[in-house]
This record gives C-alpha cells, sequence and structure tokens, in this order.
C-alpha cells in the first residue's frame, strides 16, 4: 500500500508498505529515520516514542497505515537545523546519556512534558517518564537533564 | 510486502567522533558520541542498511532437550522471496564455537538441542516478515526428552546426567585455609543460612543485531554490537571457514551491553547467509528472541555456615556455591573463579572451607554479567554478616566493621591486599550520612504501590540495611589481559590533532570520552577524534570485568607517553636542547625549568606526523589452585558500600526503595560526571535482582520472554542516591584508577533485601524478594 504522511513537517509518500508494518518498521527501514528505537516493540520501553499528531505515542504499536494523512514528528525532528532542542542539549551535559538506546524516546517524552508543564517537580517528571526504560543510568541524570532542560527553556522565554 | 521501494538514504555504516572541548583526566567533558545519539543520528546495529540487503532470521528450539530426527527445509525455500534457508550441514567452516577457548557450542544445532532457542535454522529473505513464515514453513522433527533441570541433581549425579559428554559438572573450584573442622569446635557463635538467587537478564535495549558484507576478496565485512572485537574474529572466521584476514569486523552502535555480548549471537548466522547469498544480510533480534539470543546471569543456590567468638569475630566460614551455567561453557569457568576466590567478601576469617561448582544444564545458557559470581556471593555473605551481627547482639555496621579487610589482609586465596581496602573508612562514611526525610503520606506516589492506591499509609513500615562488596577488577586466573592502542598526532587545517585508534568496545560506559581525556592530558592537545573500534588495529580484550578505563586507558596512555617522547626529541632537535628538559601543554612545547615557552606543536610537527602503538598488560596473575584455591588470582580488587531505605507495606508485601546511599573507592575520578552515572546505573540494576527481576523457568522453559512479565526497574522504581565517592590511588593502575563499573552493581543487592528484612523481619533468603515472601509465612 502507499501511506502519505507529514514527518518532521515534510509531506512524505512510502510506496509498497506492507499492511502488517508497524510505523516504526516503516520510518526505520523505508524513511531513512531510524532515530526512533527498537527495544521491545510491543510498547513497554518508550524507546520508539514519536509524536503523533502531537501527542507522544509508541511508534512500535501503530500500523503504518494508521498515519495516514497525519502528522508524524520524530526525535530527528526536534533540533532547529543545526542547533539541538534545549531537551536535548541537556540530556548531553546533565550525563543522561550512556548507550543511548532509550535517549531519543526519553527526549520525546520529556519533550512534550516541558511543553505541558514548563516547571515540573520531581515526581511530575517520574510520573511521566514512568514508560519510558532506561537500564544504563539508574535515572538520577536523566532527571537532572530534564530540571536543566525546563529551566533553560523557562529562561529563554 | 516487497523490497523497500525507497531508499532510506546513504549506506549507514558508524564514523569516528571527535571529542568536542576541553578536558583532561580529572575533569569531566562530555561524551563525543553524545551530540549523535540525542539527535537520533548514532548509527546503532539495529540500524545499519544497505541497498539490496536481506533479512537474516534464526528458527529456534522450541524444547530444551530434544533429538532432532529430521529438518525439512524445501517448502521454507520454496517460498517467493527467500533466498537462503540453512542448517549445521551449511556451516563453511567448523561447526562448534565458544569463548575461552571452549568450543562445545554448536553454530546451529546437530541432532539435537540441549535448550529452549537453541539456533536450529537460518533463513534470508527480502523483507523480515517473509522471513517470518519461511520459519514457520520449516519442518523439524524432535523427539523430545526430558530436560536435566537441578543442578544440585546434576552434583550428585554427575556422570548420570549429562547435558555435555565432558561430564555435568563444568567447573569444580575448592578453596581451603585452615582448618575448618577443628575452628568449628571452638567457635561460640554459629549462623547458618540457605541462599538462591535467580536468573538475571542484562536486558540492554538495543537488541542483537548487525550486519554482514560479502567483500570483493570473498570474505566478509561484519559490523556488529559487541563487547570484544578481536575474541568475536577468533571464533567467527574459522566456523566461517575464512582466515582471520578475509573477516573485518567494525564496531556498530552498542546498546548496553552488561556482559550479554561477550557471547557470539548472529555474528556467524549472518556470515553464512551474506555468503551464500553473495549479498549484504542484517539481523535483528526482537526483545522475545533476545531473551533467548544471550546468556544471562547463573542463578545460584548457596549454603554457608560462619562460626565466630561472642564478640562477633569471624573464626570459620563453611560455604557450598551451585551456579547452573546452562548447557554450554560460556563463561562459567571465570564465574565459579569469582565466587570461590570472593565467596566470603572482604573479610578476614582464618579458616576457610568453600566449594564452588558450575554444572551443565538445560536450562537456559548462563555467562557473564556485570558483577558475575561475585554478585551472587556477595547477597549470600552480606545476608550472613547480618545473622551474625543479630546472634551476637552487635550493630550491622559493627560486625562488618570487626571483621573488614585492610590494606595488608588476605583474601581467602591468601592474596595479599595490597593497595589500599579502607572498608572500615567507608562503613563509617556510610553510617555518618544523613538518613532520608520521612515521606509525605498524603501524597500516594511517595508509598509503596504507588497511584494504584494500595495504602494511605497503614501497614507500611521503613527499613534501612547494609551491604558490603569486593569485586575483582580485569581478567584473573593467569589470562594475559592486554589492550592496544595507535595514536597520531599531526597538523590537521593548522591545529595539532590527535587520533586515537583502539579495538575496544565503547558499549554506553564512556569509554571514548575517557580515550580523549587520557590523549588531552598525555600530550597537551585539545583536538581528540576517536577512530571507529575495528580490528585494523590490535586487540583491546572485552568491555567487561570494569577493565576498560584501567587497559585501554592504560594502552592509550602508553602510546600517547611514546608519541609524546618523539615529539620532545624533535622538539629538542629544533630548539637546540636536551628533551629530557622539554615538556608540552596547551599545545605548547614548555622548557620546564625555565617555564618559557619555545613554540608550539604545530611547529614541531610541520607536515610530519607522529604515529605509536603500544600494548599495556597489567600484572600476571595466577590460576587459583586445583585443590586449595589459593594464589593471587587478581589483579586489582574494588570495594563500594551501600545503604538502602526501603517502606514496606507488610500487608501485601511491595516495596518502595526511598533512598539508596553508596560510598565507592575509585582510586582516581576520571570523569566524575560518567563515574556516578556507572554507580547510579550498577546500584539499579542491583535493585532490580533485589526486587523484581528473575527470568522465570520451569520444566527448562522460560516463562516471561518479554518486557511486560520481566520488569526491570523504572524511574518510579529507582530512589535518589547519595553518592560519596573516595580516591585512594592504586600504586599499579593507570593514575591510580580503580575499576568502578561492576562493585556498586554488588553491594546494593544485598543492602535492600537487608532493608526489607529490617521492615518485616522475614528470612528473605531468595532474590529477587518477592510479595508472597514478604507476605505468606512458609515464604523463604
Amino acid at each position: 500500500m502507499r501511506v502519505t504522511v507529514t514527518v518532521n513537517g515534510s509531506e512524505e509518500t512510502v510506496d509498497d508498505v506492507w499492511e502488517g508494518e508497524s510505523l516504526l518498521y516503516m520510518l526505520r527501514e523505508r524513511m531513512g529515520l531510524p532515530g526512533s528505537k527498537n527495544a521491545c516493540e510491543q510498547g513497554e520501553c518508550g524507546s520508539c516514542t514519536v509524536y503523533l499528531d502531537g501527542v507522544p505515542a509508541c511508534a512500535c504499536l501503530i500500523a503504518a497505515g494508521q498515519v495516514e494523512g497525519r502528522e508524524v514528528r520524530t526525535v530527528e525532528g526536534l533540533a532547529g537545523g543545526e542547533r539541538l532542542d534545549p531537551v536535548q542539549e541537556a540530556f548531553v551535559e546533565a550525563g543522561a546519556v550512556q548507550c543511548g538506546f532509550c535517549t531519543p524516546g526519553l527526549i520525546v517524552q520529556s519533550h512534550d512534558l516541558i511543553g505541558r508543564n514548563p516547571a515540573p517537580t520531581d515526581a511530575e517528571i517520574r510520573e511521566a517518564l514512568a514508560g519510558n526504560l532506561c537500564r544504563c543510568t539508574g535515572y538520577e541524570k536523566i532527571l537532572d537533564a530534564v530540571r536543566l532542560a525546563a529551566r533553560r527553556k523557562a529562561a529563554a522565554r | 510486502m516487497a523490497t523497500p521501494a525507497k531508499t532510506p538514504g546513504p549506506v549507514r555504516i558508524p564514523g569516528g567522533v571527535a571529542a568536542p572541548g576541553r578536558g583532561g583526566i580529572g575533569e569531566s567533558p562530555l561524551r563525543p558520541d553524545g551530540t549523535l545519539k540525542v539527535a537520533g543520528e548514532f548509527a546503532y546495529a539495529s540500524d545499519l542498511w544497505m541497498d539490496g540487503m536481506l533479512w537474516g532470521a534464526t528458527l529456534r528450539s522450541p524444547h530444551p532437550r530434544a533429538l532432532i530426527r529430521s529438518i525439512d527445509i524445501g517448502p521454507a525455500l520454496a517460498l517467493p522471496g527467500v533466498l537462503a534457508v540453512l542448517t549445521h550441514e551449511d556451516v563453511p567452516g567448523r561447526k562448534m564455537f565458544g569463548i575461552d577457548h571452549t568450543e562445545d557450542q554448536p553454530v546451529l544445532a546437530i541432532d539435537q538441542v540441549r535448550h529452549q532457542g537453541e539456533p536450529v535454522a537460518l533463513v534470508a529473505a527480502d523483507h523480515p516478515e517473509t522471513a517470518r513464515r519461511a520459519m514457520s514453513l520449516i519442518a523439524v522433527d524432535y523427539a523430545v526428552l526430558d530436560p536435566i533441570t537441578d543442578p544440585r541433581a546434576v552434583i550428585a549425579d554427575p556422570e548420570g546426567l549429562k547435558v555435555q559428554d565432558r561430564g555435568g559438572i563444568t567447573r569444580y573450584q575448592p578453596v581451603r585455609v585452615g582448618d575448618v573442622d577443628a575452628a568449628k569446635a571452638a567457635a561460640e557463635v554459629v549462623v547458618s543460612g540457605e541462599y538462591e538467587v535467580g536468573i538475571q537478564d542484562q536486558a540492554f535495549l538495543g537488541p542483537e543485531s548487525g550486519l554482514a558484507v560479502p567483500s570483493d576478496d570473498g570474505g566478509i565485512d561484519l559490523y556488529v554490537s559487541t563487547q570484544w572485537l578481536h575474541n568475536d574474529l577468533k571464533q567467527i572466521a574459522p566456523c566461517l571457514g575464512l582466515s582471520e584476514d578475509q573477516v573485518h569486523l567494525t564496531l556498530a552502535g552498542v546498546g548496553g551491553a552488561f556482559g550479554g555480548r561477550e557471547d557470539l549471537s548472529m555474528q556467524i548466522h549472518a556470515g553464512m547467509l551474506a555468503l551464500r547469498t553473495g549479498r549484504p544480510v542484517k539481523m535483528s533480534y526482537n526483545r522475545y528472541e533476545s531473551f533467548f539470543g544471550h546468556v544471562h546471569r547463573h542463578p545460584a543456590w548457596m549454603r554457608y555456615e560462619y562460626g565466630a567468638t561472642g564478640d562477633g569475630r569471624l573464626v570459620y566460614a563453611d560455604v557450598e556455591i551451585i551456579l547452573d551455567g546452562g548447557a554450554y561453557t560460556s563463561s562459567t569457568m571465570n564465574v565459579v573463579g569469582n565466587a570461590a576466590s570472593l565467596g566470603v567478601g572482604p573479610y578476614e576469617i582464618p579458616n576457610i572451607r568453600i566449594d564452588a561448582y558450575g554444572v551443565y544444564t538445560n536450562n537456559p545458557p548462563c555467562g557473564a554479567m556485570r558483577g558475575f559470581g561475585a554478585v551472587q556471593a556477595c547477597f549470600a555473605y552480606e545476608s550472613m554478616m547480618d545473622r551474625l551481627a543479630a546472634a551476637c547482639g552487635l550493630g550491622r555496621i559493627e560486625v562488618r566493621r570487626r571483621n573488614a579487610v585492610s590494606q595488608g589482609s588476605r583474601l581467602a586465596t591468601g592474596q595479599v591486599i595490597e593497595s589500599p581496602a579502607p572498608l572500615a573508612e567507608m562503613l563509617a562514611r556510610l553510617e555518618a550520612m544523613p538518613m532520608p526525610a520521612e515521606p509525605d503520606r498524603s501524597d500516594l506516589r511517595n508509598l509503596p504501590g504507588g497511584v494504584s492506591q494500595s495504602t494511605r499509609g497503614e501497614g507500611v513500615v521503613r527499613g534501612v540495611g547494609y551491604g558490603v562488596g569486593l569485586k575483582n577488577i580485569c581478567f584473573s586466573e593467569g589470562f594475559d589481559d592486554l589492550s592496544t592502542a595507535r595514536v597520531r598526532l599531526e597538523v590537521i587545517g593548522g591545529e595539532a590533532s590527535v587520533l586515537v585508534h583502539t579495538a575496544a568496545a565503547e558499549v554506553g560506559q564512556g569509554l571514548v570520552t575517557v580515550q580523549a581525556q587520557v590523549a588531552r592530558t598525555e600530550l597537551g592537545v585539545q583536538k581528540v577524534t576517536i577512530a571507529p573500534a575495528d580490528d585494523r588495529v590490535g586487540d583491546a580484550g572485552s568491555s567487561s570485568a570494569s577493565r576498560q578505563s584501567y587497559m585501554t586507558g592504560g594502552a592509550v596512555k602508553r602510546a600517547c607517553e611514546a608519541v609524546r617522547a618523539e615529539l620532545l626529541a624533535r622538539a629538542g632537535r629544533r630548539f637546540g636542547c636536551p628533551a629530557g628538559e622539554l615538556g608540552v601543554a596547551d599545545g605548547k612545547i614548555v622548557r620546564l625549568a625555565a617555564g618559557a615557552v619555545l613554540g608550539t606543536v604545530e611547529d614541531v610537527l610541520g607536515d610530519g606526523a607522529i604515529e605509536e602503538t603500544r600494548e599495556f598488560h597489567h600484572r600476571p596473575t595466577a590460576r587459583m589452585d586445583p585443590v586449595t584455591g589459593q594464589g593471587r588470582s587478581h589483579t586489582q580488587l574494588a570495594l563500594c558500600v551501600h545503604r538502602a531505605v526501603v517502606d514496606v507495606d507488610v500487608e501485601l508485601g511491595l516495596v518502595k526503595v526511598v533512598e539508596l546511599a553508596a560510598v565507592q573507592d575509585v582510586g582516581k575520578i576520571l570523569n566524575r560526571l560518567s563515574l556516578e552515572g556507572q554507580i547510579h546505573g550498577g546500584s539499579a540494576q542491583g535493585l532490580g535482582l533485589a526486587v523484581m527481576e528473575e527470568i522465570v523457568v520451569s520444566g527448562g522453559l522460560v516463562r516471561n520472554p518479554s518486557f511486560t512479565d520481566y520488569l526491570i526497574p523504572t524511574i518510579l522504581d529507582m530512589p535518589p542516591m547519595r553518592l560519596d565517592i573516595l580516591e585512594n590511588p592504586d600504586p599499579e593502575a593507570p593514575y591510580g584508577l580503580r575499576g568502578a563499573g561492576e562493585p556498586p552493581t554488588l553491594s546494593s543487592t544485598p543492602a535492600i533485601v537487608a532493608a526489607i528484612r529490617d521492615a518485616t523481619g522475614r528470612p528473605l533468603t531468595r532474590v529477587p524478594v518477592r510479595p508472597e515472601h514478604i507476605t505468606l509465612p512458609e515464604a523463604p
């Protein structure tokens, strides 16, 4: 089948998509966007989190055909040109990245959190990120990163 | 289904990373690969893509033990889109492989399967779904046998219950010190316990993946996520029937490892499919397959008896440790060695009898995982220290202090601890740390069970516990442990630049950052690039045993020193003074005595590069004596201590870990930001083992191979941590450093379980602790 979808602001048409493919597979294997990660492919780890019409969702749980005519924004679409989003910068600076496989999903989820709640408490950060597994960091530096990003975004306002 | 019609951009293969900014040893420069990782542009093994590539898939045994009567690949091969279906008959070279020179594992099952998930056949197809359908068309006729699943039964009858022809026991390692029987008569206090550790999974997030590309010379280029490129190469080439020159390995981005990538997974399989089809082949396991695609942490059954004086000083230890390695040898030899040599931990005991066994069964295969062998024993010996404290009426910290090792102490192996081991001081510092505040119980998120509203504070009891762990660093028992680095200094674009090339695997731990820091410190040059890790430079050893800062850091340091010596020799000739009077700092050649700047590094280099390659070896170690277990088997030892504070809903058995505090001696802090991340992450994996993580097995079958059913800690499970990091240098190690990745994984588990015991009064002799262990009277 053919799928037409707006990804990171640009409308794309993808041909020969098999009906059983997920949005994650289509992004990674057909559209050259492997930033969203394939860690569990059953909606448990959050590594494939993307925005679908502005709402975070696990791309592994969405059939490719379901995104016809809709808008998807992936981790690759968060930076403004060469300039990283403050959430991305904060993850590097706070030491929240080790192997980095969970990082794209955590960044999209944190980006959404700060967009909705510019000054989240620690409890709110934990609640928002509870669906994103990280095996390397023990989450302490991820909390640091989200706090830092929220402060930076607030200061820039 | 069709092959991808839309080209997803250019070929993606891993590249080198420039280390931005400044920062030598002791500073915290940012990760050179961080920007790529947060932008989603870092090429992990599962992201690799090539025009015309095929997808490989692995048919695995559904049975833990069975004979294979026949395999019919005809219908699978006839499916449109399928380009190859291979069995053991198609292995081009040696049909067996294995790490540590134990080639006891078939590339593909030959006539029998010895564990659930054992690879039986391979498929290459134009789409992963085609490959899956083809696998369902392969007809394997199995004669199912009763699996051998009880490791204690194997020890009782090792010749009768044989999974491997060589017998049921992989390694038996005794340790004998003093006279335990005589000491038993004299002990005033005796405590004993039986302990059990479940199977833990590494649960790295990046699945086993890689890309095999046929090369022009009939060989194979492999892009894989692994922990040890050269050890992979030694196993892959003979099985593919190729020379090591014909197989080239490049490290693809690694999504975590924790020991689970020491053994091969898809490497030989993808190589076979690429050789057969002449096309690039990608293999990428999904999470279900990943649970069968790598070895796990050995489950353990441990029986301990300690005798002590009335004032709590240990006089003997009588210990049996059984570790189930599953069907193949993998790392079991070394796991048994660690469990035996570190079986009583960092305590002085004059009389010791330890019997440590590794056995073969048809349970899931086990091998390396962070802290291996030492983790299992640590849960037992720390539980014993608490029992001893109770029996003697002593505080739990005090009983540890009375028996703690220090520099100059002897371990169970007779090995003298030659560098600082300030356990008593670490315990004092742990005890002095402030306690966390009582929670605001009006907020459900602060209570066990959280927003599931299982309690509003009733039945919630706080507990505090302590854990101490001792881990060997680097390879032990006579292994010639080495790493290699090639360092090139030259002027690029008018600026002096360093290129560091090693085969060492960056698996997330931050080794690329440390390599750049070493180069900046040794060469006084800011611009450093880390070349992609591959096999075009000498062996770096494995990214395991907390050894890469020590070994590859040491190799980079040594190569940089050689480059610096040549640079200063050239500078001496140019400026007309002895090289021995010169130094390099901040890009300048400096006359040390006068402090005078003579010129820049660029002036001296001109168009001429300096390149040096050096190996680094740590001091030799010795095998443990096969009868007494005595011997200087470890080159370095590292300590970490934890305090855990928990709130337990004693009615429902739900646990909330409120805080973890840790004191660790790392010799020298190379990069505080990365180091703290290692301690946090290691502690989190210990928390997982304490209260949630277990591969549940019955009848040799894994019952929970998914992240829905195998739980790892989330951000809600992991509490805030307090860290106190000590720097007592080890004079034998580069910069005085002490390997830091594993020790926190040892001590956090027993600390958390001790805290739950403190809250509940339950014995809790098995990890992970489940709710029913807390609430049911007959539980362990």
